[in-house]
């Protein structure tokens, strides 16, 4: 293992990365991956539990959150570069039959 | 071209077990075939929950699986097992599945006059059929006979990173051999159905695919809520999947990159389908597992993060673990370990051939973790309307 941890980024598109480490805590340097091999330092601003994500740039309220190259749901709050993205600031926009009532 | 051993059966198909299977036609008939189970051995029940105060749809649709079911290659000879009043057709079952010239019998627990007498008869019938059974020899077969399922469950981000990728090699590589091979879960299609209606072999594929993300999609928005924490799962979203769009990208990625060449229906049996082809099923295990048993699958590749240990009685399946830590953890049900993946010490090509090489073991005979253990017994058959 390199004494960095790594965080890989599965599109170029990408804007989050996954982190499989353990104990990435707010202040922790990590080494994002990317699918071309290039390797950039970025400090994680938040606690980022084993196999979770971080932005990697700032992300708007209402942003598109790219992984695979694709969307996998939209900002629900601002989001800082280096901040844990999960549940808590990222909304799925599929299956959501909430909306549906809200709108009926 | 590389071959297994197998069972070779009346309709041509080789399976990779010799089991006698106990089919329920009715959840009502459970105990009975679950009683013949544990003294015969070499026997299997499906004990599933229908069969009986279902619509229509449902019924036909109850019958028709277990049908598949008991066509399966890795089924020998099958006793059905009726209650005698229930919904399903119980005659068209013992019909059909004669027509495949495997040896079939029917009790019917009513007309015996009791569950004691039927557990009699059935015993009898079933001791009968596996030492029938037991003579049958291995004979070698082409790799083009193989059906293979295809399954990721108790998923987390390692599973679109890792074991979800070494499948989809190893589905690219059965593909190319002429094989046959099924992935499903439907739900788990929704955010990446455009990636999936790419590899369409026509638009009526494409179309058909878009069709059946929007009905699983459309039940689920029916209830009014979100449908998060339904899909994903509470463990999903501990393992850092954030919603059914991220869980559905690493999901697809099971399937390989080859062409889809249809979709099929969740009781369907493949004929002389060849190539990759989709379910219509939920992604629960009980019912995934059971419609892809249904398929005619020998065997499946099951790939999980938080570590998934169910099986299903008549069909092995192979559990390809993505989590590092969870194959440390959880090893005595894992069987392979695709960690090493994350951990940067193979490659996805590496741990494709080890899972190829378990897979030509397993068909040939040597058993998977959750065979060996015996966890295999919550199978259910998925209906789409209400218990009435």
């Amino acid at each position: 293992m390199a004494d960095r941890a790594i965080a890989l980024k599965a599109s170029e598109r990408d804007n989050v990365a996954t982190i499989f480490a353990d104990g990435i805590v707010a202040g922790t340097e990590v080494e994002v991956l990317d699918p071309t091999g290039a390797r950039t330092l970025m400090t994680v601003v938040d606690d980022v539990p084993y196999g979770h994500k971080l932005a990697l740039c700032d992300i708007a309220l209402g942003a598109q959150i790219t992984k695979y190259g694709e969307e996998i749901g939209m900002a629900s709050q601002d989001i800082r570069r280096g901040a844990y993205v999960h549940v808590h600031n990222l909304d799925s926009m599929r299956g959501r039959g909430d909306l549906e009532r809200e709108g009926e | 071209m590389p071959g297994f051993m197998g069972y070779r059966r009346p309709d041509g198909r080789y399976g990779a077990r010799n089991l006698v299977a106990i089919i329920p036609s009715v959840t009502c008939a459970n105990d009975v075939a679950q009683a013949i189970v544990r003294q015969v051995g070499g026997t299997v029940a499906y004990l599933h929950h229908q069969g009986c105060c279902q619509l229509p749809p449902d019924l036909e649709r109850v019958t028709d699986t277990l049908i598949s079911l008991g066509r399966g290659p890795n089924v020998a000879a099958v006793l059905i097992v009726s209650l005698g009043c229930e919904g399903t057709d119980h005659a068209r079952m013992y019909d059909e599945l004669r027509a495949t010239g495997k040896p079939v019998e029917i009790i019917r627990i009513q007309e015996l006059g009791g569950v004691s007498k039927a557990i009699r008869e059935g015993t009898d019938i079933a001791r009968r059929m596996v030492i029938a059974a037991s003579g049958l020899q291995r004979e070698r077969a082409d790799l083009s006979n193989v059906v293979m399922a295809i399954k990721c469950g108790a998923s987390d981000t390692t599973s679109g990173i890792a074991s979800n990728c070494v499948i989809g090699a190893v589905a690219d590589r059965l593909v190319d051999l002429g094989a046959t091979v099924v992935f499903g879960e439907t739900t788990e299609f929704i955010g990446g159905e455009h990636l999936l209606a790419r590899r369409a072999v026509d638009e009526g594929v494409a179309h058909r695919i878009y069709e059946i993300v929007d009905q699983m999609e459309t039940r689920a928005k029916s209830v009014g809520c979100d449908m998060r924490r339904g899909q994903p799962t509470p463990g999903n979203i501990a393992g850092g999947l954030s919603s059914i769009e991220e869980k559905s990208l690493g999901a697809i990625v099971k399937s390989g990159t080859r062409p889809i060449q249809g979709v099929l229906d969740y009781p369907e049996f493949v004929s002389d389908q060849k190539g990759l082809w989709i379910k219509d099923t939920p992604g629960r295990e009980p019912e995934i597992l059971t419609g892809m048993a249904a398929t005619g699958a020998q065997f499946m590749c099951f790939s999980t993060g938080l570590g998934a240990p169910q099986g299903f009685p008549s069909m092995p399946v192979i559990k390809i673990c993505g989590n590092p830590h969870t194959y440390e953890r959880m090893e005595e049900d894992m069987d392979v370990n695709a960690g090493l993946v994350i951990t940067g010490e193979r490659s996805i090509e590496e741990v494709a051939d080890e899972v190829f090489a378990k897979i030509v073991r397993v068909l040939g005979g040597e058993m998977t973790k959750n065979e060996a253990i015996g966890y295999f017994s919550a199978i259910d058959i998925h209906c789409l309307g209400p218990v009435i």
